[in-house]
């Protein structure tokens, strides 16, 4: 059926939104990129990247932000399974409480683990009264407990929101069928979250390769990740926009890469049923 | 009859935020049953269910199970199975592997076992070539079907079944009746069945449990249950019954309507007042002038196999299903043998059901439909 022209024409601001502030850029990155700062075709600044130096940078950004990713996991999947089989009211207050965090600006939290964090901080304080003291701010494991701080809502929302919605005669139905509690977590719970975890696993992972804001704070400028490292070149001393984009546009592709493999599993999943349909 | 028993409630007792849901039940059920919990919704049927499969525990009483108490026995330990209301199959799973999954928990390893099993249970159900199916791409029956596969696959003792076919319409559910009950009668199992359609519960079973309000009003074989009701609630759960009252002369003899019956009970003691049980079908139509009772007819419905006519007998209206039509407004007189007349003690219920001048087919259409949102 064709659609009708006030159909046709309630889309045109979401295009013109999209030519303008996706499609552009992406084009502007790309345009950089392959380009020196006369404007001339060069492949200098791709290639500048795979200096040692460069490629450092990305592995540290990979782990820390797996690191991050595989600890909120730990955390989120069984407080998520814990709130959806409280009572409907616990669950909605234990469900305001994990949002809560997310209503402040992230760089005041950011800020606040820092005098937490400090050696003179809270922790280091409480720790003096018996003689201890423990450096923690400035050291990788700092910036990964404020990548799960700032993202740990990001993973268990949609875990939650996935696990809420397996009824509860399912578990019955496998109790029924065999199943000791573990094993009911295993065989339904687990597979029945999995889309939940794959999305989790998304929304944790890609903010924590690109932040910049936390390791800064966080790390103290004592190692680069890659975003410290693409701000660097855009509002930094060393501006330079060209190898900026170049960083950004492989940042991106990395992304994209790792989101696609994950995808598969989803995908790969709902595509049987389709078939099946 | 030398039957042996395999579940034993011995006075459960259980109530939720302080409401009492079951009231001192107690029950035997045997080996090789076929038998049905049938009540209207809030009874306890289906608590009474879940107790024998373990998801709830009583709060006082016992639940033997082949001679061993297992209040405390988990699901998963009992050799119980369960065809959930609505199937609960698991929707990550196609149709072989929510049948197999009671193998593959039981860490079954021969694939070649559970293929050959799961081609059994297909084969039983009806459901052959239906292995790669999803179940969501699955119809209520074809579900339904699914769920019974599931829950048999692990041989168990006992089937559970929370109203199976409630959800299903009334043609397949007449099919899925006979398919249960020859199913039964096959395997040996014993079937536990929960509905509130007396039809069904009449049809299927070898034992019927009236419930009604936590308490069990009536244990019987379908006839049993149907021709001799204990109260006034069976009489009037169990099919259409006129409840008319009347007075036990001597045995052998009752008097209603103004009329002394014949009828062959006995040992009520004499003058004492009863609840008598007439069902529509036992009235005899004569004339007027040769019945025992005579009354005005007020309304006349053709039901198909026969006429539902409603007939006011001194101010007392009776339902009379007859072959014959008898026009509306004529005078009428009934005739009803010996054999047809129930008499039962009074009870708490006398005087709330029977009568059918507040009778409409709508308010009883309007009553089956809340019926069947129980959860």
């Amino acid at each position: 059926m064709k659609k009708s022209f006030i159909e046709r024409a309630a889309a045109y601001p979401h295009i013109v939104w999209s030519v303008l502030f996706i499609i552009a850029p992406l084009i502007f990155v790309v345009y950089y990129t392959f380009t020196d700062a006369d404007g001339a075709f060069t492949t200098e600044n791709v290639e500048r990247m795979f200096t040692s130096n460069y490629v450092l940078i990305f592995i540290n950004s990979v782990c820390l932000a797996l690191i991050a990713t595989v600890i909120c996991l730990l955390i989120a999947y069984p407080l998520a399974y814990i709130f959806s089989r409280m009572k409907e009211k616990w669950q909605r207050i234990m469900i305001l409480l994990i949002m809560i965090p997310l209503w402040m600006n992230f760089l005041i939290t950011t800020y606040s683990w820092m005098t937490i964090l400090e050696d003179t901080g809270i922790i280091n304080s409480i720790l003096s009264l018996f003689g201890l003291s423990a450096h923690m701010i400035n050291t990788p494991g700092a910036v990964v407990i404020g990548m799960v701080f700032c993202f740990l809502p990001y993973m268990i929302l949609p875990i939650y929101t996935v696990m809420s919605g397996i009824d509860e005669r399912l578990l019955e139905a496998s109790a029924d069928l065999g199943c000791s509690g573990w094993q009911r977590l295993t065989k339904v719970v687990m597979p029945m979250s999995l889309s939940g975890v794959i999305s989790g696993i998304t929304m944790v992972f890609v903010p924590s390769i690109s932040t910049f804001y936390i390791s800064q704070k966080l790390g103290g400028g004592t190692f680069q990740l890659i975003g410290d490292t693409i701000e660097s070149y855009f509002v930094g001393t060393a501006i330079n926009y060209h190898f900026g984009a170049a960083l950004s546009l492989v940042l991106m592709i990395l992304i994209l890469i790792s989101m696609a493999i994950m995808n598969h599993y989803t995908d790969s999943e709902q595509a049987e049923r389709r078939r099946i349909k | 009859m030398n039957r042996k028993k395999l579940i034993e409630l011995r006075g459960i007792t259980k109530s939720f935020d302080g409401e009492v849901v079951l009231d001192n039940i107690s029950l035997d059920i045997y080996e090789d049953e076929f038998i049905t919990l049938l009540g209207p919704s809030g009874c306890g049927k289906t608590t009474t269910l879940r107790i024998i499969g373990g998801f709830e525990t009583p709060d006082s009483g016992d639940v033997i199970f082949d001679g061993a108490r297992i209040n405390d026995t988990p699901p998963y330990k009992r050799h119980i199975n369960t065809v959930f209301q609505r199937y609960a199959l698991f929707p990550h799973l196609n149709v072989y592997e929510n049948i197999a999954f009671g193998l593959r928990v039981a860490r079954i390893r021969d694939e070649e076992e559970i293929s050959r099993r799961v081609r059994e249970m297909l084969e039983m159900v009806n459901l052959k070539g239906f292995e790669r199916r999803h179940v969501t791409t699955l119809s209520g029956g074809q579900q339904q079907r699914v769920a019974i596969a599931r829950a048999l696959i692990n041989k168990p003792r006992v089937l559970l079944l929370d109203e199976p076919l409630g959800a299903l319409d009334l043609k397949l559910r007449k099919d899925m009746q006979n398919e249960l009950k020859s199913m039964q009668k096959r395997t040996g199992i014993t079937f536990i069945y929960v509905t509130h359609d007396q039809e069904e519960a009449l049809s299927m079973s070898d034992t019927v449990v009236v419930m009604n309000n936590g308490s069990i009003m009536q244990i019987g074989t379908p006839t049993d249950i149907y021709n001799e009701p204990k109260n006034a609630y069976v009489a009037d759960f169990i099919g259409e019954s006129n409840i008319v009252d009347g007075v036990m002369i001597d045995d052998y003899s009752v008097k209603m309507s103004g009329h002394t019956f014949v009828c062959v009970d006995a040992g009520f003691g004499k003058n004492t007042p009863v609840d008598v049980v007439v069902r529509p079908e036992d009235v005899d139509v004569v004339a007027p002038e040769s019945g025992m009772l005579r009354g005005k007819v007020t309304s006349v419905t053709f039901k198909g196999v026969h006429y539902e006519v409603i007939v006011d007998i001194g101010g007392f209206k009776w339902m009379i299903q007859t072959t014959d039509y008898v026009a509306p407004d004529a005078e009428i007189g009934v005739d009803i043998e010996p054999d047809a007349i129930h008499i039962m003690n009074k009870s708490e219920y006398s005087g709330m059901f029977g009568d059918y001048s507040s009778f409409s087919d709508e308010l009883d259409a309007l009553s089956e439909n809340t019926e069947e949102e129980e959860d």
